[in-house]
């Protein structure tokens, strides 16, 4: 098979534990270097908590897996500063086509909404993500990164984690205040600590094949229903960087794995699908099931539970890794807050509440993804190819058709560390408590650039004006001041006009009106925002106590 | 009345954040409605949740669009 990629191997030390006998004590270890791991890693790390990493492999993830990279994940991984290199390596697709049997029954083109930083979607092969994400770690002081070490025991008791770990050299013992689970859907941290995951087992197979296209290949989405060189089956063709080519055949469950994955089977396959003419070599093939379930409760005392550790959903959406970059972003802040003593364990909890109720999401989307691709009986594949068969000529049909619904991130809008709006303020748009923030293009100091690098890490106020200089002189002293607090927050002053402000507070200006749009903003409007640029809170006028009311809500110590 | 063919699914005090949302919301409900249902059963639903449908639309000048639509290609 043909090799469009080098997999790293990074490189094993003998812990100094191991010939000392002491116990390493430390405030916080990841368990896994997979995605999920390296951007927990990284968040805590950006938040200033020192990280021990461990993974039991010594390279990137293996073969063809996560490929779609939705625009909120993209905006979370800018912030652990590898935004860029996962943008400019993948690739983007606006076109998507629709097959019904033999015929194309539409296609659309997403166009990307103007004004934001991000795309909707990159793709590109998870080693290449896990190898940036790898390289930035290993640049960071805060950072211990551990290959070939095996955590082969846990043990949980009151305020520590006592962790067993085995190397080529031997073993040795580890204590940390806090455990984070990111090892991966058969999670040995969970089993270990005999914790139950709950769900099902979809009964249908998957045959994935990365092939490399010898000519010019359209950099579009394709997905067929029931095609004629598959019938009864849906395929589905995503293009990857490198020329790569993915293609996922669904094959029901009676298919038997060994046979379906020989290249004697798998060519003719695509060649089918292709067309005889078109040239391509084989890169991968793998057989896979796939589950749809969660935990309970993504926080067990003293150890956290990120990513496909924590849930697992159909691949229909690419739901799986980027709910995983979105659990690090929700956890990372709450952990560092309770650690440094500024805010309770409680606020743990809420890391479980509003990431269970994105996993619940999640699973809801990418089931019924399934069940429209996958009908469980003959009345819903009727419904189906109906849909299908009225989607050609009409619009309607078309929203009915389901072949995966891209991860957005969820509005968290249920979530307890919401301040709710006043009943006497109203807001147009859909920057409400909970809701992900928007992007929106700014200048700062006359250089553009974006307002979700300029927001985030820490809680933030943004207050908005026209004019700078028509902010009154109060106003400005107590928003200046509110960095002063237990839990800091940073003044953002957003106007419409250019003008002079003291230092300490961050300002950038709405030349284009596309900020006050998105959030409604009219003179004197407030946001509060979390460290994961949520929206924990909004005032149509700033009051200090309101506001540190608001904070005091968002951090559990209300 | 002229028949609506755009997307037309929504749910009093319910707000979407996504706008495939609705059309979602609405086949899985009726897919459910059909769990567990034989297929003859099955029919039996479709055909009485149809005369239920067009009752409530009630307008026979959409009702006529709507038949001629659905027997196009069928």
């Amino acid at each position: 098979m043909l090799k469009t990629y080098t997999y790293p191997r990074f490189e094993y030390t003998t812990p100094p534990e191991i010939a000392s006998g002491r116990t390493l004590k430390v405030p916080v270890v990841v368990v896994g270097a997979g995605p999920v791991g390296l951007a927990t890693a990284l968040d805590l790390e950006l938040q200033g908590v020192p990280v021990l990493l461990l993974d039991e492999d010594d390279t990137v993830s293996i073969g063809s897996r996560g490929v779609c990279y939705a625009k909120r994940a993209l905006e979370i991984l800018d912030r652990y500063g590898v935004g860029d290199a996962v943008c400019s390596k993948g690739v983007s697709w606006n076109v998507g086509r629709t097959f019904f049997r033999e015929q194309e029954v539409y296609n659309f083109n997403l166009v990307p909404e103007a004004d934001h930083h991000r795309p909707g979607m990159v793709n590109l092969q998870q080693y290449y993500l896990e190898e940036y994400l790898a390289a930035r770690a290993a640049s960071r002081p805060g950072i211990e990164l551990r290959w070939k070490n095996k955590v082969v025991s846990v043990m949980q008791s009151g305020k520590s984690v006592t962790l067993k770990v085995e190397t080529g050299d031997g073993f040795y013992t580890v204590e940390a205040d806090w455990l984070i689970a990111a090892d991966g859907a058969r999670s040995p941290v969970r089993r270990m600590l005999g914790l139950d995951v709950e769900g099902k087992i979809f009964m249908d197979r998957f045959l994935i094949a990365d092939v490399v296209m010898k000519a010019e290949f359209p950099a579009e989405r394709w997905f067929w229903f029931d095609p004629p060189f598959h019938p009864g089956q849906s395929v589905l063709l995503h293009k990857q960087t490198d020329n790569v080519f993915r293609i996922d055949f669904q094959l029901g469950w009676d298919a038997d794995p060994e046979q379906e994955k020989k290249p004697e089977n798998v060519l003719p396959r695509i060649k089918a699908m292709l067309g005889d003419e078109r040239e391509f070599e084989l890169e991968w093939v793998s057989v896979y099931t796939f589950q749809c379930r969660r935990m309970g409760s993504f926080n067990h005392g003293r150890v956290l539970f990120v990513g496909d550790a924590a849930h697992q959903v159909s691949p229909f959406g690419a739901r799986g890794a980027n709910s995983g970059l979105q659990d690090a972003d929700n956890l990372g802040w709450k952990l560092k807050l309770v650690i440094d003593g500024k805010a309770p364990e409680k606020l743990l909890d809420s890391y479980s509440e509003e990431r269970v109720f994105a996993a619940d999401e999640n699973l809801m989307n990418s089931t019924r993804s399934t069940d429209f691709i996958t009908p469980k009986s003959r009345v819903s594949r009727t419904f189906r190819n109906a849909a299908l068969s009225l989607a050609k000529n009409h619009a309607f049909g078309r929203a009915l058709v389901n072949s995966g619904r891209l991860s957005v991130p969820s509005f968290l809008t249920a979530s307890s560390l919401n301040t709710p709006d006043s009943e006497t303020e109203t807001f147009a748009g859909r920057m409400l408590p909970g809701a992900p923030l928007d992007d929106a293009p700014v200048l700062e100091n006359g250089e553009e650039g974006w307002l979700l690098s300029r927001v985030g890490g820490q809680f933030c106020v943004m207050y908005f004006a026209d004019d700078p200089a028509a902010i009154d002189a109060a106003t400005i002293a107590a928003l200046t001041g509110l960095s002063g607090g237990g839990i800091a927050v940073q003044p953002v002053v957003i106007s419409r006009r250019a003008g002079k402000l003291p230092g300490g507070i961050v300002h950038l200006e709405d030349r284009r009106g596309v900020f006050a749009k998105r959030y409604d903003a009219r003179p004197g409007t407030v946001y509060l925002v979390r460290p994961d640029q949520h929206v924990a809170a909004r005032w149509r006028s700033f009051d200090a106590d309101r506001l540190g009311a608001a904070v005091a809500r968002a951090t559990c110590n209300d | 009345m002229s028949i609506n063919l755009n997307p037309n699914f929504s749910e009093a005090g319910k707000r979407y954040f996504s706008a495939y949302s609705p059309a979602d919301d609405f086949y899985e409900l009726l897919i459910n409605t059909h769990r567990d249902l034989t297929d003859e059963q099955s029919e039996l639903l479709n055909a009485r949740l149809i005369l239920l449908l067009a009752n409530h639309i009630g307008d026979i000048g959409t009702l006529r669009e709507a038949l001629k639509l659905s027997r196009e290609g069928v």
